[in-house]
């Protein structure tokens, strides 16, 4: 298949791809599992879980071999006492929230995070936040979201936390438009865009989050904002009610992807195409030479997506339309059309997408299909891989710098790394 | 409410996975959110299972809250049947749906499955990993061996002559640290004193199994914190003695041969006379002289620790200078085994007072779990791991028990490592400025890569340490760079202790030797 840089073809209203909706168990991490992340992004925060024992042992697996000297996150575990008065709990949060202070000067923001038993028992996080923010601003600012498994699926604990900080953004000074980019990036991938976006003339751009959580951006009517991944349904709204306003772009994976993404923001701000062509152009020359060789080991290879991050569609799109590899299933764990229309319509028309989960069922359809690969959470990568098929753990695409132009085949790498393996191995 | 940033357990529902992941033929259905699937990681990454656990969660969320979530949990359940055929299910909830109060053990029954029903209620906010995997297996043990138990009071039938004594392995389980290897070892051990192992469970058993425990004439329980409630319960129910002893070190094992040869009326004395173990030799041996009186802090699981200190002490001569465990339900082994080393014993299940203790102590060695490896880290102590809770690397490829004589090789090998080389510890004290072999530097036989130590100065004071207002004369500061630097934080704050306690203010060449003289061991 050739592919098209240069112009997307955005058929205006192509037919809406039928989508499989399923429930049933769900094998998906909760939103707490954004903390392991964020705690690395924002650098003076420190995120407090409100939960159990459980929430505690979630955060510590997924850490996983990172060895701390001093980490930056933790849980308040809920014991007995605590279910029993909604007041002791209160009470009892507050203690440990004096005690954390005292023990960590240094923090600037606070996060509360909500979690399932918090949410259950109907523990007032917002409330808390907003008593203890009035004892110890300003030196520490207290906000509050729930990472919860009951209403958040792994990346969506980064969409509850950024929507926190929106309300707690400064309003824009200035009448003149400025650009947001929203969504963690690792910190490499934010330095190549900052100077993509300053050869195109594009001055004024924020990143949300932002490295130092003293250093919120402004926002404001004249804010336009780039989404720079597609789980952010609540912080985009978030950004919409203070007045800002979305461009639509597929995300910024692959070659494409990011071409298109910057053409967005180029648009909105008035840049000469000519200007567009000659700041892209040798980026996109050379990225593309860099996916050569893997699109002869990744063409017509057969790949199945499981729900994990939302990540999966614009992933989907990159694999197919750049490496030319042939997709099984696309599942995400949610799906939002109108952030996601531009990705949808990249699409091939015959895609089968899924939306939810019921994962016995999903894995029947997977051992049927014997796909090349398969990209799945590390609870069913060993097991299949025992079962024969080539798994790629799909935790990774959130933690690995994959976006804009530098990382596109280096994104195309760790699709075509466990293919290389299976060839190698003799043994 | 309890500020965590490392728990030493997960929850109790954690623990009945365990038990049901090691053995076979059994499905857990779990009522629990959409999110709690991320125990399954720690069995297939952790631990590299390669087959899913048999667990089948309802992942409710929050549209199911208001809806009903019994009806879930039923479908759940029915399907896991349907689709699994197990021999046994284990239901039960996790933290959070324990709290929606749908009573999975009732739902489950009233599905009339024709295969029996477990329920498992384990309390969420009072008790951990360890107490559900024991209750889990109790419960099990009950409800499958409990139909063919004797009559109250019948005597156990007298094994005929010519029939090897069986015994069953009690306490492995999916996610134990080197339960794996230590099954091989034992049953080996127990092969050569001709006694047959009946069933070893958890690990590996299925529930036809778990109905048989009841034909074997003894238990040996290899790890009480999960055993023991059931070998207790099979003593009351059929009569089955079980052992006391846990295998680990030399002469731990011994005693246990002797105890189940009792036990099975064997004789021990060629097994013991054929031993190989090469810990005793290695550790009499020149080389391990300088292993005298390295100062360990040991933490971990209490039948860990306490064997850890035995050996620390006996086998190897070290000087215990702290012992704790988390595991608070084995606090009394822990005190009695404090005793013998003229320590305070330190039960907590807090990461933040283990941590002050190590710094308050400044021990040559921290043996721990992987939790310890992290106050190691910070404070540039050497640390080796002994207990769960462990990382991957823990669970090697190469055979590595803890246990009989075998374990014993592994544990030399494993606690002398991280340690100085006798002879690179020489050179360092005589010549300071060699610009390879530097002050502080990693030992040199691990080779790069491994973490530099970051504590030299003064480490954080622990909370109700004497305060610390004495100054250090340059020359004295000086002096002190001179010590070793595996002992310098010890000299420091010996120093530091004794011109509090003498009324001076500033420490001088001549504070610091007469500390030296008046600490000298
Ligand atoms: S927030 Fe919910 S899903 Fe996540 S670990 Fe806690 S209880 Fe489990
Ligand atoms: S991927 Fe492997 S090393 Fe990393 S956290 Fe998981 S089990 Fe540990």
């Amino acid at each position: 298949m050739n592919v098209h840089v240069q112009d997307c073809p955005v058929a205006a209203d192509v037919a809406p791809k039928p989508v499989r909706r399923e429930s049933g168990q769900r094998e998906v991490f909760c939103g707490l599992t954004g903390i392991v992340w964020l705690h690395r992004k924002i650098q003076d925060a420190f995120f407090l879980v409100v939960g159990s024992r459980t929430c505690a042992h979630l955060i510590q697996s997924a850490a996983g071999v990172m060895i701390f000297a001093e980490p930056r996150f933790a849980t308040a575990i809920m014991e007995e006492k605590d279910l029993a008065g909604l007041t002791d709990a209160n009470d009892e949060l507050d203690r440990i929230v004096a005690q954390l202070i005292a023990r960590r000067p240094d923090i600037r923001l606070l996060f509360l995070v909500g979690s399932c038993p918090s949410e259950v028992i109907k523990l007032d996080l917002s409330r808390a936040a907003l008593r203890l923010s009035q004892k110890f601003s300003p030196a520490v600012r207290i906000l509050n979201y729930s990472g919860s498994g009951i209403e958040t699926t792994f990346t969506q604990g980064e969409d509850a936390c950024l929507a926190s900080l929106v309300p707690a953004a400064p309003p824009t000074r200035t009448s003149e438009d400025q650009l947001l980019i929203v969504g963690s990036l690792a910190d490499v991938v934010e330095d190549q865009f900052i100077r993509l976006f300053d050869a195109l003339g594009i001055g004024r751009v924020q990143f949300l989050p932002p490295r130092k959580a003293s250093a919120l951006p402004a926002i404001g009517p004249n804010t336009r904002f780039l989404l720079a991944q597609p789980f952010l349904a609540d912080t985009a709204r978030a950004l919409e009610d203070r007045g800002a306003v979305r461009l639509a772009a597929p995300f910024p994976l692959g070659v494409e992807g990011t071409t298109a993404w910057l053409r967005a923001a180029a648009d909105a701000s008035g840049v000469a195409p000519a200007l567009f062509e000659a700041v892209t152009q040798p980026h996109r020359v050379r990225a593309e030479r860099a996916l050569l060789r893997y699109r002869d080991h990744l063409g017509g290879r057969r790949i199945f997506l499981f729900p994990d991050s939302q990540l999966e569609i614009p992933l989907a799109r990159f694999l197919s339309r750049e490496l030319s590899m042939q997709l099984v299933e696309v599942g995400t764990p949610y799906l939002h059309r109108e952030h996601l229309a531009e990705e949808l319509r990249l699409l091939p028309d015959d895609v089968v997408l899924s939306e939810g989960q019921d994962v016995d069922l999903q894995l029947d359809r997977c051992r049927m299909a014997r796909p090349d690969l398969v990209v799945c959470g590390l609870g069913l990568a060993n097991p299949l891989e025992a079962e024969g098929m080539t798994t790629k753990w799909s935790i990774e695409l959130v933690f690995t710098p994959i976006q804009g132009y530098e990382q596109a085949a280096d994104l195309a790498e760790l699709f075509a790394r466990p293919l290389v393996r299976r060839a190698k191995l003799v043994a | 409410m309890q500020l965590t940033v490392w728990t030493y357990e997960g929850p109790p529902h954690v623990g009945a996975m365990r038990v049901v992941t090691g053995m076979e033929g059994l499905h857990y259905v779990l009522h629990a959110p959409q999110g709690d699937t991320y125990a399954d990681l720690l069995f297939t990454m952790i631990e590299r299972r390669d087959r899913r656990p048999p667990v089948t969660y309802t992942t409710f969320s929050a549209r199911d809250l208001g809806g009903d979530t019994a009806e879930l949990f039923k479908t759940a359940a029915q399907n896991a049947y349907d689709r699994f055929k197990p021999q046994t299910m284990l239901v039960g909830a996790s933290c959070t749906g324990s709290l929606i109060q749908d009573d999975p053990g009732g739902l489950a029954r009233a599905l009339h499955l024709p295969i029996p029903v477990v329920a498992v209620d384990l309390p969420a906010y009072q008790r951990k990993e360890n107490w559900g995997a024991a209750e889990t297996f109790y419960q099990l043990v009950r409800a499958l061996a409990g139909p063919s138990a004797p009559a109250p009071g019948t005597s156990r039938p007298e094994r005929a002559a010519g029939v090897p004594a069986r015994c069953n392995l009690l306490g492995p389980t999916a996610l134990g640290f080197r339960h794996r290897d230590d099954i091989v070892e034992i049953t080996s051990l127990l092969t050569k004193l001709g006694i047959d192992v009946n069933v070893t469970a958890p690990m590996g058993a299925s529930p036809a199994d778990i109905a048989r425990l009841g034909e074997a004439d003894f238990n040996v329980v290899l790890y009480p914190e999960i055993a023991g409630q059931a070998a207790s319960w099979l003593q009351r129910t059929f009569g089955q003695p079980f052992t006391k002893i846990v295998p680990i070190g030399v002469s731990a094992t011994r005693e246990f041969v002797a105890e189940v040869a009792k036990l099975a009326g064997v004789d021990a004395s060629a097994t013991l006379a054929s031993a190989c173990t090469r810990l005793p030799w290695y550790s009499r041996s020149v080389d391990s002289t300088y292993l005298t009186g390295k100062r360990v802090f040991i933490f971990g699981d209490a039948t860990h620790a306490v064997a850890a200190a035995r050996i620390a002490s006996d086998e190897l001569g070290f000087k215990v200078v702290g012992l704790g465990t988390y595991s608070r339900e084995f606090g009394r082994e822990i005190r009695d085994a404090a005793k013998r080393y003229d320590v305070e014993p330190l039960i907590t299940d807090d990461y933040l007072e283990v941590e002050a203790k190590v710094a308050e102590l400044q021990p040559e060695l921290v043996l721990g779990t992987q939790m310890e490896r992290h106050i190691a880290k910070r404070l540039g102590v050497p640390c080796a791991v002994i207990s769960a809770p462990v990382h991957v690397q823990d669970f090697p490829a190469r055979y590595a028990p803890q246990m009989g004589f075998e374990g014993a090789n592994v544990i030399f090998d494993t606690w002398v490592h991280p340690l100085m080389m006798g002879l690179e510890e020489h050179l360092l004290a005589m010549f300071k400025d060699d610009f390879e072999f530097k002050d502080g530097a990693v030992p040199s036989h691990l080779g790069a890569g491994h973490s530099t130590p970051v504590a030299d100065g003064p480490v954080q004071a622990p909370p109700n340490a004497s305060n610390i207002a004495v100054v250090w004369a340059v020359d004295a500061e000086k002096e002190l760079y001179k010590i070793p630097f595996f002992v310098r934080g010890k000299a420091r704050r010996n120093t530091e202790r004794f011109a509090n306690e003498n009324g001076v203010a500033t420490i001088t060449i001549e504070t610091l030797y007469y500390a030296k003289a008046h600490y000298a061991r």
